[in-house]
């Protein structure tokens, strides 16, 4: 069989060789593509997470310039006289006027409009999923701290993006979000009026707020963005990626596919199935027709309003506060608003970029780590991921509870009634089940090392007792199973003579070296088959 | 811009020596020394060559296909026009279609032409810690040291500390300049635009609302100030809800004085953070906001009976001009929308001055 084919060319092309030739005079191109056209990247499904956002951001870029060379950012009144009939005569602002005119009178432009806005939902679930992935498998720790906290920046920025972004039409029901905006702009205490009167030019909705949120929205935040994410990607180059356990890789290399030519080739392959799934979303699936929605009146909304999906756990935190409100000395606390928009986003957020610093603190762990660990094999961490999950999806699910409840036929205030215990027992289950799940999962890949899987084969011993042959896992298992690394423990306990180590005298040590047990203990260690004199489950035998 | 396995930068030589004046044909940076004959590397394993010339079939005909999807896309921009919704729909499905199918079997060529064509790999790179050699970190550290005392930034007390008083108002003029975003809140927000005298209109077509003619049972109106009909700022709360009750069914709450032949005004700005309160459900006259179910009760002064609104909607005091028609009797007496911070307890001291008044 032959395997190898004659190489097909002998030299680098002039036409190549030459632009190659002149950069490198000039800018030394050389020395970098020599450490960095053979750059290896690791594999693994997950890994691909990240770069959904990255494409949905390149996506966004390219038909948010074709919009702005026909949307008009104003406010000031028209009457319209477009092609659209049912709204011919109506008064409405030119930013909503313009909108239609891209949707109803630019060819393509309903095409560019709808990718925009589904790139928008892409990006934003592209991140949240990709920091998942960084969270449970710990990618995050060192050296990816900074990286990690820039991930978190990117990702606030990007609903202050959304946010800015679908407000633009100004529609029903885009105005229906500007005005919740302002409404809980305006509920923080001291600065709160000062600072929606600065926003909105004004009294709300002023003439200003659209040309201010265009200015946001296509230059400083978009800006930020990418600033921040050429870092992410420079840092990620630098630091190179983690990678999961396996078959000859260890903390101190790196296995996998070269950059040129097997991996840039799938990163472009990658984009573009991006921007199919993006085309074709906005082709097929019909978001956000503005049309049907009407211009923007304060004194209009339509009912089952609904914010895009990543402000919906703000919309259903909103929603479930009870009606709480403090006046003293003449001023207004009011504590229904201000709790639900800035406490659930300060514990996710904050959370996020805290943890990688609490889980070192607890740990003591100052190790470079670049073997991703199995969600299963840290179960707290794992836990603690998945009570926020539930957190941030209850909230989100209740931010539908009108269509809930007009779905399932369930009394509405039911749905809040049971939305305001839920989010605190819901993470509370979700930390014990999870818990029960990685242990669960760590002890059968405890058993598949020691006692291997099960063969299928049965065979008769000479007592007549039936019993199922176990064989060794196939190494390239074996080797993902082993990937398991301790969790490394703080000295806490007392010596004989009853004192504590030095860390761990001080009401704050004492409560660190506790946690640090307890986020390292749980822990069941593997051991390899044989020798150990254990039955195997289903009365079969090692074999070996 | 990072070290691996290739970190010996001596080694460098990118570029043989040209002597000025000779061609610098040949001296690629790519490289142009005869390729080394190929080895079996068992990090970079070939697919069979049987298997790579079906697989190159199939990608060939995947980029046809971009092709002619591509060819297809411009004759669409060119065919379809747009103009009404029909049209538009054709348009975007034609544009949309072919783009979708041009992206995607370049996506899918590629990805067969990755995985059937190229070899596999394995290859193997070394780590190293991020952090810099000790030698390095010294000899940062020492350059640091040694310009901060050449440049004199520590012994010149008196340049730094006027540099760092030269910083401050400098530091603070980009936050000045954003004084004129807005106008100071000052008590704008107490006010809307009803005075007495101000007909009550309907909205979307402006006519004023004879009383004697308002007469819907359980029915509810979206009512604005007459002249005011596309002033947004105004509209933002000064639009109201008008229902019309029996007089037996009107509770403490509701003041009295302030209707008109149970004729009720609630500001239509929900007290939570400012959406209409549009639904009204007519069996229990309870109005619901739709943003976030704020409920109120109609019947007794639109108190809140649900949800995370603290306060009812105000009440307008209402009568009627010599004409019958519905005219505000005064502006709300307390802030309407949404609660903020120097609002304190509007309701209240409302209620303090009219038993003083009274």
């Amino acid at each position: 069989m032959t395997t190898l084919k004659e190489p097909a060319l002998t030299e680098t092309p002039k036409l190549i060789a030459g632009p190659a030739s002149y950069l490198d005079d000039r800018l030394g191109a050389g020395s970098f593509l020599k450490r960095n056209l053979r750059k290896v990247f690791p594999d693994h499904w997950s890994f691909l997470l990240g770069e959904i956002a990255l494409y949905s951001f390149i996506i966004l870029l390219l038909t948010g310039t074709f919009l702005t060379f026909w949307f008009k950012p104003g406010m000031g009144h028209v009457e319209y006289q477009g092609p659209y009939e049912q709204l011919r005569g109506v008064m409405m602002s030119e930013a909503y006027a313009s909108t239609l005119k891209i949707s109803f009178e630019v060819r393509g432009g309903l095409l560019m409009r709808q990718m925009h806005h589904w790139a928008a939902l892409l990006f934003v679930a592209g991140m949240t999923v990709h920091m998942l992935r960084v969270f449970f498998t710990g990618a995050y720790r060192k050296p990816r701290e900074l990286n990690w906290i820039i991930g978190v920046l990117l990702l606030t920025l990007a609903l202050a993006e959304g946010l800015t972004g679908y407000s633009l039409p100004d529609d029903l029901l885009s105005g229906a979000g500007l005005r919740i905006t302002e409404g809980v702009a305006i509920s923080l205490p001291l600065v709160g009026t000062y600072l929606t009167f600065f926003l909105f030019g004004g009294e709300y909705p002023g003439e200003d707020v659209i040309a201010r949120f265009y200015s946001l929205h296509i230059l400083l935040i978009p800006g930020i963005l990418l600033a921040l994410i050429s870092a992410h990607m420079i840092l990620m180059w630098v630091q190179k990626h983690t990678q999961m356990p396996g078959t000859g890789r260890n903390n101190t290399n790196v296995v996998g596919a070269p950059f040129y030519p097997a991996f840039m080739a799938k990163a472009g392959a990658y984009f573009l199935f991006t921007f199919t799934a993006i085309a074709a979303l906005g082709t097929f699936a019909q978001i956000n027709p503005i049309w049907l929605f009407g211009p923007y009146t304060p004194a209009d909304i339509s009912a089952g309003s609904q914010p895009d999906f990543y402000m919906g756990f703000l919309e259903g935190a909103l929603r479930l506060m009870p009606a709480w409100e403090i006046n003293f000395l003449g001023y207004t606390l009011p504590l229904s608003v201000l709790i639900p928009a800035l406490v659930p986003m300060g514990i996710i957020m904050t959370g996020l970029a805290l943890y990688p610093f609490i889980e070192q603190w607890v740990t003591g762990d100052r190790r470079e780590h670049h073997i991703a660990d199995r969600p299963r094999n840290n179960p707290h961490r794992t836990s603690i991921g998945m009570a926020a999950v539930v957190f941030y999806g209850l909230l989100w699910l209740l931010g539908a509870n009108d269509e809930i409840s007009a779905f399932f036929h369930i009394d509405l205030y039911h749905t809040t009634i049971f939305g305001r215990f839920a989010v605190f027992l819901g993470p509370a289950l979700a930390y014990v089940v999870t818990y029960r799940i990685c242990m669960g999962l760590q002890r059968k890949d405890a058993e598949v090392m020691s006692h291997g899987v099960e063969s299928g084969v049965i065979k008769r011993m000479p007592n007549g007792q039936y019993i199922e042959v176990h064989v060794p896992p196939a190494e390239d298992i074996a080797d993902h199973l082993r990937g398991k690394a301790r969790l490394p423990i703080l000295p806490g306990e007392a010596d004989i003579e009853g004192i504590p180590p030095k860390g761990a005298r001080s009401i704050l040590g004492k409560a660190r070296a506790v946690l640090s047990k307890k986020y390292g203990t749980e822990h069941v260690p593997l051991e390899e088959e044989g020798g150990h004199g254990h039955a195997a489950i289903g009365s079969g035998e090692d074999k070996h | 811009m990072t070290s691996n396995e290739h970190s010996s930068h001596e080694e460098d030589a990118r570029v043989p020596r040209r002597v000025i004046g000779t061609p610098a044909a040949g001296t690629a940076v790519l490289g142009d020394s005869p390729p080394q004959p190929p080895v079996e590397d068992p990090a970079v394993v070939y697919p069979d060559l049987a298997a790579a010339r079906r697989a190159e079939r199939l990608v060939a005909l995947l980029f046809l296909v971009t092709f002619l999807s591509g060819v297809a896309f411009i004759a669409s921009y060119v065919i379809f026009q747009v103009g009404t919704v029909d049209s538009t729909a054709a348009s975007n499905l034609a544009l949309g279609t072919s783009l979708t199918l041009a992206l995607l079997s370049l996506a899918a060529g590629i990805v067969l032409w990755v995985r059937r064509i190229m070899p596999k790999y394995t290859l193997v790179q070394e780590r190293h810690p991020m952090v810099s050699a000790p030698d390095t970190q010294e000899y940062v550290a020492d350059t640091f040291v040694a310009g901060a005392n050449e440049s004199g930034f520590v012994r010149h007390k008196l340049l730094r500390r006027t540099l760092l008083l030269a910083a401050a108002p400098l530091g603070l003029a980009p936050l000045i300049l954003l004084k004129d975003l807005g106008p100071l809140p000052g008590t704008s927000l107490r006010h809307t635009v009803w005075k007495k005298g101000l007909r009550l209109t309907v909205e979307g077509t402006g006519a004023p609302i004879r009383a004697a003619d308002f007469n819907s049972p359980g029915g509810i109106l979206s009512v604005v100030p007459q002249g005011y009909e596309h002033d947004l700022n105004a509209l933002a709360k000064a639009t109201l809800i008008l229902i019309k009750f029996r007089s037996d069914q009107l509770k403490a709450g509701t003041n009295q004085n302030w209707t008109h032949d149970g004729i009720v005004a609630y500001s239509k700005i929900c007290t939570h953070v400012g959406c209409p309160a549009a639904l009204y459900e007519q069996t229990t006259h309870h109005i619901l906001c739709p943003c976030h179910q704020s409920t109120f009760d109609a019947t007794d002064g639109a108190k809140v009976i649900f949800g995370p609104a603290a306060r009812p909607l105000p009440q307008l005091p209402i009568g009627v001009d010599s004409e019958g028609y519905l005219i505000a009797e005064a502006d709300f007496d307390v802030p309407v929308g949404p609660s903020f911070w120097e609002r304190g307890d509007a309701e209240a001291e409302a209620r303090e001055a009219r038993e003083k008044a009274s």
